[in-house]
């Protein structure tokens, strides 16, 4: 806003209090926003950007040295893993909802309310549930694998939810399109709604990730918590975020935690940058 | 091989409750345009859609009666793929796949089996000579068909149309959303590709239909009103409501 701007506006809230204190207001709200952000991400930054030292990437796991390395690797273990069993579960589930199901369907109303249930619940709830049908009933004990069944369904909704939309805002005169060539309805939705909708998915399926970096309550009781690089699917292992909480937890630890939440703000970063990249080149392929 | 190339023979439609079509007879002839004009709701659009079958699509549509294409029932003994691949569609909306110009074209071939890329090449190249529309793209083929202008992408969708080497094009009011100037070379276009080709066009706008079609049928209420050669249709109706409609006295 320019000075002349400025003193104009003064004027006219000179004449009209009321909207000079509704200015205020959300001025203030703005400022305090940014604010709260700008304390958290820089906090974070100070305290734990000195800490990082390169002994915190070494491939063991040991008392002296409270390594990330092996967190890091499990979650993106854990973030693979997990998209794999809920990606495509998720994805053509919606698919079914959005393209084959009939309009007004039992199951699809059933489906639906689940979900959105379902996206609701707090996650302990579900780590509750990962550790009486995973952990015991199955007997898989706390391990990866345990956890990444037990985030794969609370991503679920999630993706369910994007893809929907996604292939909602798919024109119908694409479908149509693609059906006056004689084109059967498998092709139409593989070749030509899905690739459409693609943005949407996959920024559902980025939200997915962060959520799943992001947990802790729903993994502790499923995928454990030792420190070490699991060996296969069926030992336990902790992701960053657990990592970070069992070391601020010790408190003998705080400095390595501190540390480890600059790692996990600078992968949320990047994960964001990735997905606003990816989005970018699908639409300039659009384009 | 029948004079006729599509036969509509007492055709009914509904949509749900609602009697779109009542009891439509009209034979279409090879290698001519035949317009379809009338007021909006009329049925016109509808019959359109009904020849190549994309009334399927929508939900509470019962038909009765019959269309043939060379002779053959297309609801009863025809395949639908074979059916939509010989009757091609171009809509009123251009509406390209948000894909490159070359995968638009491609599309249809594909669909239907042909994978070489030499062959792919040669059809792509044909149809997009054919829609005339070769020399504006040839250089970036690989570029996405969303690139282009409406009259351009519409072009395009006619070359899309051809590609998988229809017999017959319906087209739904293919210059309703496109200028001047575009409109006339998608007119110039179907005037030049009639000749190996049997074009059915519907038309809000009159005039189109008596500088491009061979034949008229007039729709109201959902009945065929009257069907003729153009020219006679426009000069002398025998009909005093088309008479009242060409006169603009309605719709």
């Amino acid at each position: 806003m320019t000075m002349t701007g400025f003193r104009f506006d003064m004027k006219t809230y000179k004449k009209h209090p009321l909207s000079f204190l509704f200015m205020l207001l959300v001025w203030i709200a703005a400022a305090l926003t940014a604010a709260v952000f700008l304390a958290v991400v820089g906090y974070v930054l100070i305290k734990g950007i000195p800490q990082l030292k390169p002994s915190l990437f070494a491939w063991n796991y040991t008392t002296d040295n409270v390594s990330m390395m092996p967190a890091i690797i499990t979650t993106v273990e854990m973030v693979a893993i997990s998209l794999l069993i809920a990606g495509p579960l998720g994805i053509f589930c919606s698919v079914y909802l959005t393209e084959y199901a009939k309009r007004g369907n039992k199951i699809v109303k059933a489906v639906r309310l689940t979900a959105e249930t379902l996206q609701g619940i707090p996650s302990i709830v579900y780590g509750l549930f990962g550790m009486l049908c995973f952990v015991t009933s199955l007997k898989w004990g706390y391990s990866l694998l345990a956890g990444c069944f037990t985030v794969s369904i609370m991503i679920l909704p999630l993706i369910m939810r994007s893809t929907e939309e996604a292939l909602k805002s798919v024109p119908d005169s694409y479908r149509e399109g693609s059906y006056g060539l004689g084109a059967g309805k498998l092709r139409t939705v593989f070749r030509i709604v899905i690739p459409s909708a693609g943005n949407g998915i996959l920024a559902g399926i980025i939200l997915a990730i962060g959520r799943i970096i992001g947990e802790t309550a729903a993994l502790m009781y499923t995928a454990g918590t030792v420190a070490q690089l699991p060996e296969n699917v069926f030992m336990s292992g902790r992701t960053l975020s657990i990592h970070m909480y069992q070391l601020s937890r010790e408190g003998l630890h705080t400095d390595d935690a501190a540390a480890t939440a600059v790692i996990l703000l600078i992968t949320v970063f990047a994960l964001n940058g990735l997905a606003e990249y990816i989005a970018k080149k699908l639409d300039k392929n659009k384009l | 091989m029948p004079e006729n190339k599509i036969s509509v023979n007492g055709l009914d439609l509904y949509y749900s409750e609602f009697h779109a079509l009542k009891n439509v007879n009209i034979d279409i002839a090879p290698n001519e345009i035949t317009a379809f004009i009338g007021p909006s709701g009329c049925g016109k659009s509808t019959l359109l859609k009904s020849l190549n079958r994309m009334n399927d699509l929508v939900e509470g549509c019962r038909i009765t009666g019959a269309v043939t294409l060379d002779g053959v029932d297309i609801y009863k003994d025809m395949e639908i793929t074979y059916l939509r691949k010989n009757v091609g569609m171009v809509f009123q909306k251009p509406n390209p796949f948000p894909m490159s110009i070359y995968d638009n074209i491609a599309y249809g071939p594909r669909t239907h089996g042909i994978r070489r890329k030499s062959d792919l090449d040669d059809i792509v190249e044909e149809s997009l000579k054919k829609a005339s529309i070769w020399n504006e793209v040839s250089d970036r083929l690989k570029r996405s068909a969303l690139g282009l202008s409406g009259g351009q992408q519409q072009r395009l969708c006619i070359a899309r149309a051809l590609a998988v080497k229809p017999e017959v094009i319906l087209m739904d009011e293919p210059t309703s959303a496109l200028d001047p100037i575009s409109t006339m070379k998608i007119e110039e276009l179907c005037c030049e590709i009639k000749d190996s080709y049997t074009i059915v066009i519907v038309t809000h706008n009159m005039q189109q239909a008596t500088r491009i079609s061979d034949k008229t049928a007039f729709f109201l209420h959902g009945e065929i009103v009257e069907f003729d050669e153009t020219e006679k249709l426009f000069s002398t109706p025998s009909d005093k409501r088309t008479e009242d409609y060409i006169t603009g006295r309605f719709g």
